[in-house]
C-alpha cells in the first residue's frame, strides 16, 4: 500500500520534471545523506512531520540550514504556543506511508496523506535545485522548486512557500498569518482542492482568537482554487454535510477521551491517539448512518411542513421579507 | 458464429432475468469479451481515487466492481468540472432484501458521497407486475417497501430521487421512452433479451422504460436544460444489455450516451455458481435475519474451502478459490491488512474454517444490525419526501 519510488518517479517522467537521481544505501539522517550528496551541487532539506493537538499533519520541509523554531510555527498557523510538536513514528507509517527518515513533499502523491498540509522553506526557490528523498531513503532526487511545484499542482495541491525564520508578532491586530495552511480535518476526508470542484464551505473566515472545540477554521490554502461553477448562484451555505458533521463530532470528542484516559489511565496521549484513529475509523461507518437518517429525517419533517403550507395558505403561508 | 458440435459445453446465460453458468461458475472474462465492456484497471481505480481525494472503495480495490464502459470518459469531463449523475434501480420482487441486493446501493452511496453528484433510483414496479404473478396493488406496495431498505443505506436526501414506475410514468420521461421505442426493432430486443413470440407485448415494450432514465431530460424537474449532463449506472452486470441497447439509441435521439460501472455476481453461500436467489432463503443473508440465523446460516451453508480434517486442514491449508466464506470478507472486511492476513493463515492452515467464518459472522452481524437500526429510522413520510418531485439545489454542492 502506498505508491513505491518507481511509480512516483515514473509518473514525474510522464509529467515532463526534470530530476536528477542519486541512489545510496539507505540513510537515516540530513547528515548521512549529506556524506552521498553533499557536494553534488543541490541543497539539502530537513524534512520534519508535525502534528497539532488536533491530530492535524503537518510537513516542513526546508533547507538543511534553515532555523525552524515549532513555538514560533505554531503561533503563526493560530495554534498557540506550544501548538505543534513532532509527530509519532507511526503517522509517518500510516498517513505518509514512508519509512522513518524519509518524510519528503512526494508524500503527499499517497491518498491517506491527503489532509497533510504542507510548508515548503520560501528559501527552496533561490537554489538551482534541492534533495528529496521520493518515498524510500536510499534514493535521493535533485529538482528545482518549479518543478516541485508542477508536481503538487499535478496531485491537486498549492505548493505553499513560507518564510520559516520570520517571527511576526502574533496578536490581536495581527492574525496567524499562516493560518490558512492549517488542514480542515483529522480524518482522511481531504479539503477539496481539486480546481474544478465547487467549494461547499464559505469563503475564508477569521481565525478565531481563541480555540474553540470545534474546527471551524475553514483553512483554504493562501492562492484560492479558480473557478467556481457558475450554475452555483446559490448562496454558498454548508449545507447539511454528513460527512462533515461525523467528522466535527469525532473531532469533538476525541481530545477530550484522550486527555480524560491519559489523565485517569496514566497512559501517554501519543499512545492513545493511534488507538483512536483506528476506533474513529469503525465507529464512522456507524455514526455516517446515525447522521443520515437523522438529516433525512428532519428533511422530511421540513418537507411535509413545506407541502402543507402551501396547501392550506399558499405563498401567503410564508413571512414576507420586506 | 455457429457452434461446431451438438454436445458443446452448457453456455453460459446472463441477462436480466437469468443468470446460469457453465461448470466452474461464470466465466467473467468471457462475459466482458462477450458483451464488448472493458475492465477495470489499477490506474483507473488509482485515478478515481485522486479525483475524489479520498481511497477508492473497497469493492473497487477488491474486483467486485471489475467491469465498465466509457467510464474514463466521464472521468476526464469530471476533472474539467463537468458533472454527471448516477443512475441506478431496483426490481422490487420480493419484501426481503438480501445482502446481494445492497451491494450496488452501498456502491452507489459511495459514488454519491466522493463525487458529490445528484441520483436517480429508479423502482420497476412495472416490470416486476408484467414478469410475476402479482397485483399492481402488491407490486406498488413492494416498490415502497423497498424504497425503504434503499433509503436505510444513507443516501443524500438532498441529492437523490426515487421513482416509482406506476408513479412517474408520464410527460417527458414518456416522450422519451417512445423516443427511444422507435428506434429498436422488435428483432433487436429478440436478440437482446430473448424474447419469444409467446411472450405478452408488456415484456418486449418494456426495455425502453429501464432506458430513459439514462436521459437527463427524463427528469425535467430536476435537470431542466441540462440535455447533455451524462449520466453513470452502477450496476449489475447482468443488466449491461439494458444499456447497450440504450447507448445504440443515445446517439440517435440526440441524446449522451450513459457510461457503466459493473459488478460481479455475489457468490450464494452454498458457492460460487449463480446469484443469490430470494427463492432460496439459505443462499443468503436476509437485512432482517437476526444474529442466531447469520451465524446458523454461515456456519451450515456457507460452502467451505477448507479440508474435511483438522489433521488434514493444519497440514494442506484451504483452498482459498472456493472457500465462500473467504469471497465474502474479501467484500465485506474494510481493513486490507486484517484481510491479507486472515488469508495467509486460512491458506496455511493456521487458521480453520470454523475461526474463519466467526470473524464473517461478526462482520455480517454488524453490517445488518446497522442496516436494522437505520430503517427502523424510517417512516412513511421519509419515503414521500425522497419521492417527491422536488427541486434539489444542493444536488452538486
Amino acid at each position: 500500500m502506498g505508491y513505491t519510488k518507481d511509480v512516483l518517479l515514473a509518473r514525474l517522467e510522464e509529467l515532463k520534471i526534470d530530476f536528477e537521481r542519486y541512489d545510496h544505501p539507505v540513510v537515516l539522517t540530513v547528515e548521512e545523506q549529506a556524506k552521498h550528496v553533499g557536494n553534488l551541487g543541490g541543497a539539502l532539506t530537513k524534512n520534519l512531520l508535525l502534528k497539532d493537538k488536533k491530530h492535524r499533519l503537518y510537513i516542513v520541509s526546508a533547507l538543511a540550514d534553515t532555523k525552524v523554531d515549532m513555538k514560533i510555527l505554531s503561533q503563526r498557523l493560530g495554534l498557540g504556543k506550544g501548538g505543534v510538536r513532532m509527530a509519532p513514528e507511526d503517522n509517518l507509517r500510516q498517513v505518509l506511508q514512508v519509512p522513518l527518515g524519509c518524510v519528503t513533499p512526494f508524500a503527499l502523491f499517497n491518498e491517506t496523506a491527503s489532509a497533510v498540509s504542507l510548508l515548503l522553506d520560501q528559501g527552496f526557490k533561490s537554489k538551482k535545485s534541492c534533495y528529496f528523498h521520493p518515498l524510500t531513503n536510499d534514493v535521493t532526487i535533485a529538482l528545482s522548486s518549479s518543478n516541485l511545484d508542477k508536481f503538487l499542482l499535478s496531485i491537486g495541491k498549492q505548493p505553499a512557500y513560507v518564510d520559516l525564520e520570520a517571527s511576526p508578532v502574533v496578536g490581536k491586530d495581527n492574525p496567524p498569518d499562516l493560518a490558512d495552511l492549517v488542514p480542515t480535518s483529522a480524518l482522511s476526508f481531504p479539503e477539496e482542492s481539486v480546481e474544478n470542484v465547487a467549494p461547499t464551505h464559505a469563503p475564508t473566515k477569521d481565525v478565531p482568537k481563541e480555540k474553540t472545540c470545534l474546527p471551524d477554521v475553514k483553512a483554504k490554502p493562501k492562492v484560492q482554487n479558480k473557478v467556481t461553477s457558475s450554475s452555483e448562484g446559490k448562496v454558498p451555505t454548508n449545507g447539511a454535510n454528513v460527512e462533515k458533521f461525523v467528522t466535527d463530532v469525532l473531532e469533538m470528542i476525541s481530545p477530550l477521551f484522550i486527555s480524560e484516559v491519559s489523565k485517569k489511565l496514566n497512559i501517554k496521549e501519543d499512545e492513545l491517539s493511534p488507538i483512536l484513529d483506528g476506533l474513529k475509523e469503525r465507529a464512522a461507518l456507524n455514526v455516517d448512518s446515525l447522521a443520515s437518517l437523522f438529516k433525512s429525517a428532519a428533511y422530511t419533517t421540513g418537507f411535509d411542513a413545506g407541502v402543507k403550507t402551501m396547501l392550506n395558505y399558499g405563498k401567503s403561508g410564508l413571512p414576507s421579507r420586506e | 458464429m455457429a457452434s461446431a458440435a451438438p454436445e458443446a459445453e452448457q453456455e453460459q446465460v446472463v441477462n436480466p432475468w437469468e443468470v446460469s453458468a457453465g461448470k466452474g461458475g461464470i466465466d467473467y472474462d468471457k462475459l466482458v469479451d462477450q458483451f464488448g465492456c472493458q475492465r477495470l484497471d489499477a490506474a483507473i481505480i488509482d485515478r478515481i481515487g485522486r479525483l475524489t481525494g479520498r481511497a477508492p472503495h473497497r469493492f473497487l480495490r477488491r474486483g467486485l466492481f471489475f467491469a465498465h464502459r466509457d467510464l474514463n470518459e466521464i472521468l476526464d469531463l469530471y476533472e474539467k468540472g463537468e458533472k454527471f449523475y448516477l443512475y441506478t434501480g431496483r426490481g422490487p420482487s420480493s419484501e426481503a432484501l438480501h445482502l446481494g441486493h445492497l451491494v450496488p446501493f452501498m456502491f452507489t452511496k459511495y459514488l454519491q458521497d466522493a463525487f458529490k453528484v445528484p441520483l436517480v433510483i429508479q423502482l420497476t414496479d412495472d416490470e416486476k407486475f408484467l414478469w410475476k404473478n402479482l397485483t399492481v396493488e402488491e407490486s406498488k406496495r413492494l416498490a415502497r417497501e423497498n424504497a425503504k431498505d434503499i433509503i436505510a443505506c444513507g443516501f443524500d436526501i438532498e441529492r437523490t430521487f426515487i421513482f416509482s414506475d406506476f408513479n412517474f410514468v408520464g410527460g417527458a420521461f414518456y416522450e422519451n421512452m417512445v423516443k427511444v421505442a422507435r428506434c429498436v426493432t422488435y428483432n433487436k430486443v429478440v436478440g437482446i433479451f430473448g424474447f419469444t413470440p409467446e411472450d405478452h407485448i408488456g415484456k418486449s415494450s418494456f426495455p425502453p422504460v429501464q432506458a430513459v432514465p439514462s436521459f437527463p431530460s427524463s427528469f425535467p424537474h430536476l435537470f431542466p436544460g441540462n440535455d447533455q449532463l451524462r449520466c453513470l449506472i452502477p450496476c449489475a452486470i447482468d443488466q449491461d444489455p439494458y444499456f447497450r441497447m440504450t447507448r445504440d439509441v443515445a446517439p440517435r435521439i440526440g441524446y449522451q450516451k450513459p457510461s457503466l460501472i459493473e459488478s460481479r455476481f455475489f457468490p450464494a453461500l452454498q458457492g460460487e455458481n449463480t446469484k443469490m436467489s430470494a427463492s432460496d432463503p439459505n443462499s443468503a443473508i436476509y437485512v432482517t435475519d437476526t444474529n442466531k440465523e447469520i451465524k446458523t446460516k454461515v456456519n451450515k451453508y456457507a460452502f467451505s474451502g477448507g479440508q474435511d480434517s483438522v489433521e488434514l486442514h493444519r497440514k494442506l491449508g484451504a483452498n482459498l478459490e472456493v472457500d465462500v466464506s473467504i469471497k465474502w470478507l474479501n467484500f465485506f472486511l474494510e481493513d486490507d491488512d486484517e484481510l491479507e492476513n486472515i488469508k495467509k493463515e486460512y491458506k496455511e492452515g493456521k487458521l480453520l474454517t470454523g475461526e474463519v467464518k466467526q470473524i464473517l459472522i461478526k462482520v455480517l452481524s454488524e453490517m445488518v444490525e446497522r442496516h436494522k437500526r437505520a430503517r427502523a429510522q424510517v417512516t412513511e413520510e421519509m419515503v414521500d419526501a425522497f419521492m417527491a418531485r422536488r427541486p434539489l439545489p444542493n444536488m452538486f454542492g
